[in-house]
């Protein structure tokens, strides 16, 4: 069953296609690794569908429901969470309150009357434990390192309880350690029953991980399949490496 | 001691400036230029209602606050159309406009000439008519408004807003609805604001429109930057330290002729030089 498909996606910046017709579908449960050489689109494609930029044409449904605009906060109600490329903290803030800002209320008036309870401390706690950062929760984001950094979003992540999970390029900077964390966790999700969409360039890592690989270059789609068919396709080795 | 009673009204004055802009700018990361119009707003409701009508002073101020509310929302849902830079510069557009009106809306705010006359407030019978008991009813006031920012800087509300002064775009994955919250803070920041201009209105019983000029927002920005952003502490201290500094200056011993040049320089400069070796503030926690 898919939890997540495209149908004819554009994005264009000028007349630049960053993404150009693509159709893809992303089976609900599964880890999909998105692939492909710098500038095929990846990374536009995880901003498109968490609303970060409007699409230029086409449709995403998420779990059935069509959309032709997708804006940014309402990202959430349809399940879908997502991590950066570049890490995107709260920078000023406490790493505690990078998990709670998660975790407690959206709602205006309630947020004023409402800090946060013994529950959500008991999660963020759960959470900063699973990637070792429990003992860091007084200390400011910006002052954790690259790889703290990057667990920390993960971890902001996973307290969104989300259906899917976009993780852009998790694994960029981190030193073995992290990386068991990080895989530890993607395949928690997925023995969960969660959906996670894997944009890697460790293809070792996206063979581990991935059930399904979709290959893109160029803002289309090249390739798709069982990882260890697609990555050793003559087209998808020469997207890599070049003719 | 008059002078010294006069310096305090002054200090909890600016404290109420400090404090409303604090949660926009500091804690939303908002720039906003337009915090002297608001006060202005406070200022000239509270005077016409006072003057005009004989209102009693706590209702009028109500008004006053509710009155700059109600602008502060029209005026916040134009800006939320804007960030960064532009934000500021439209804010200030903003405070040149609302100055323009109080300037040139002759029949109601008298123009440059102002409204004379205005008189102290009174409360049950009690009249604050000596600087004494105004400064305690100002201190009441600051104290009030100080309760109200830090229980905003403390709920889940103030994490929101420091979450979207550091990435605004990143909260909004997580479901926020930013511009309800920057909205919110921007109105209750203005409210905030009208308080201190119905208080200096009837504290100086005059007020004319060279008050609220756009330099005075400029000042209240260096209140909060110089205490401390996102500090509602820092926002007490930076006004302490902004009324006073002029006033140390006086008793330099620079020579008349150049005395008053002397001390501009010499307070640009020290502003200068703390911004250079604290740009956090004298006891703020995040930098700009």
């Amino acid at each position: 069953m898919n939890i997540l498909e495209t149908k004819n996606l554009d994005k264009h910046f000028g007349g630049v296609a960053a993404i150009d017709q693509l159709s893809i579908s992303i089976e609900k449960g599964k880890i999909t690794g998105i692939v492909g050489p710098n500038g095929s689109g990846k990374t536009t494609l995880v901003n498109v569908l968490s609303g970060f930029f409007p699409m230029s044409g086409g449709v995403v449904i998420f779990n059935g429901v069509e959309l032709q605009k997708i804006s940014a906060p309402e990202v959430a109600s349809y399940g879908v969470t997502r991590t950066f490329q570049e890490v995107r903290l709260f920078n000023q803030m406490p790493v505690l309150d990078n998990i709670l800002i998660a975790l407690t209320e959206r709602n205006v008036v309630g947020a004023l009357f409402k800090k946060h309870n013994a529950l959500h401390l008991a999660r963020a706690e759960e959470l900063l434990r699973k990637v070792n950062l429990w003992e860091k929760r007084h200390e400011m984001a910006g002052n954790l390192s690259y790889g703290q950094r990057k667990l920390l979003e993960i971890a902001r992540a996973l307290a969104m309880n989300a259906e899917i999970y976009l993780f852009d390029e998790p694994f960029a900077g981190l030193f073995p350690e992290m990386t068991k964390i990080v895989v530890a966790v993607l395949k928690e999700l997925r023995a969960e029953g969660k959906t996670s969409v894997l944009i890697e360039h460790n293809m070792d890592l996206v063979r581990e991980l991935s059930d399904h690989v979709i290959v893109m270059d160029g803002g289309e789609l090249l390739a798709e399949g069982k990882p260890h068919e697609v990555l050793a396709e003559k087209k998808v080795i020469e997207a890599y490496l070049g003719e | 001691m008059a002078y010294l009673i006069h310096l305090a009204i002054l200090i909890s004055i600016y404290a109420i400036l400090g404090l409303s802009l604090n949660l926009v700018v500091g804690y939303t990361g908002l720039l906003s230029g337009a915090q002297a119009a608001f006060y202005g707003l406070g200022a000239y409701v509270t005077a016409l209602l006072l003057v005009n009508s004989g209102w009693n002073f706590f209702l009028a101020m109500l008004v006053g606050i509710l009155a700059t509310g109600f602008i502060a929302v029209l005026v916040g849902l134009v800006l939320s159309k804007f960030d960064g830079d532009y934000y500021a510069l439209a804010s200030l557009g903003f405070g040149v406009i609302l100055y323009s009106v109080f300037l040139n809306w002759q029949n109601v705010t008298n123009g440059p000439l102002g409204i004379p006359g205005i008189p102290r407030p009174n409360f049950f019978g009690f009249t604050f008519a000596d600087n004494f008991s105004f400064l305690l009813l100002a201190l009441v006031f600051v104290a009030i408004v100080y309760f109200v920012s830090r229980f905003i800087v403390r709920s889940s509300f103030g994490r929101i807003l420091k979450a979207i002064r550091e990435d605004e775009k990143a909260i909004q994955i997580f479901g926020y609805k930013t511009i309800y919250y920057k909205l919110t803070i921007f109105v209750a920041g203005a409210m905030m604001a009208a308080v201190a201009g119905s208080l200096y209105a009837a504290y100086i019983t005059y007020i004319d429109p060279s008050t609220f000029v756009v330099n005075e927002s400029i000042f209240i920005v260096a209140i909060i930057i110089l205490g401390g952003l996102a500090s509602l502490r820092g926002s007490l201290i930076g006004a302490v330290f902004l009324v006073l500094l002029p006033e140390f200056l006086r008793f330099v011993g620079f020579p008349d002729e150049v005395a008053a040049q002397m001390r501009q320089a010499m307070y640009g400069l020290l502003l200068v030089l703390l911004m250079l070796y604290r740009p956090q503030g004298l006891v703020g926690e995040y930098k700009l």
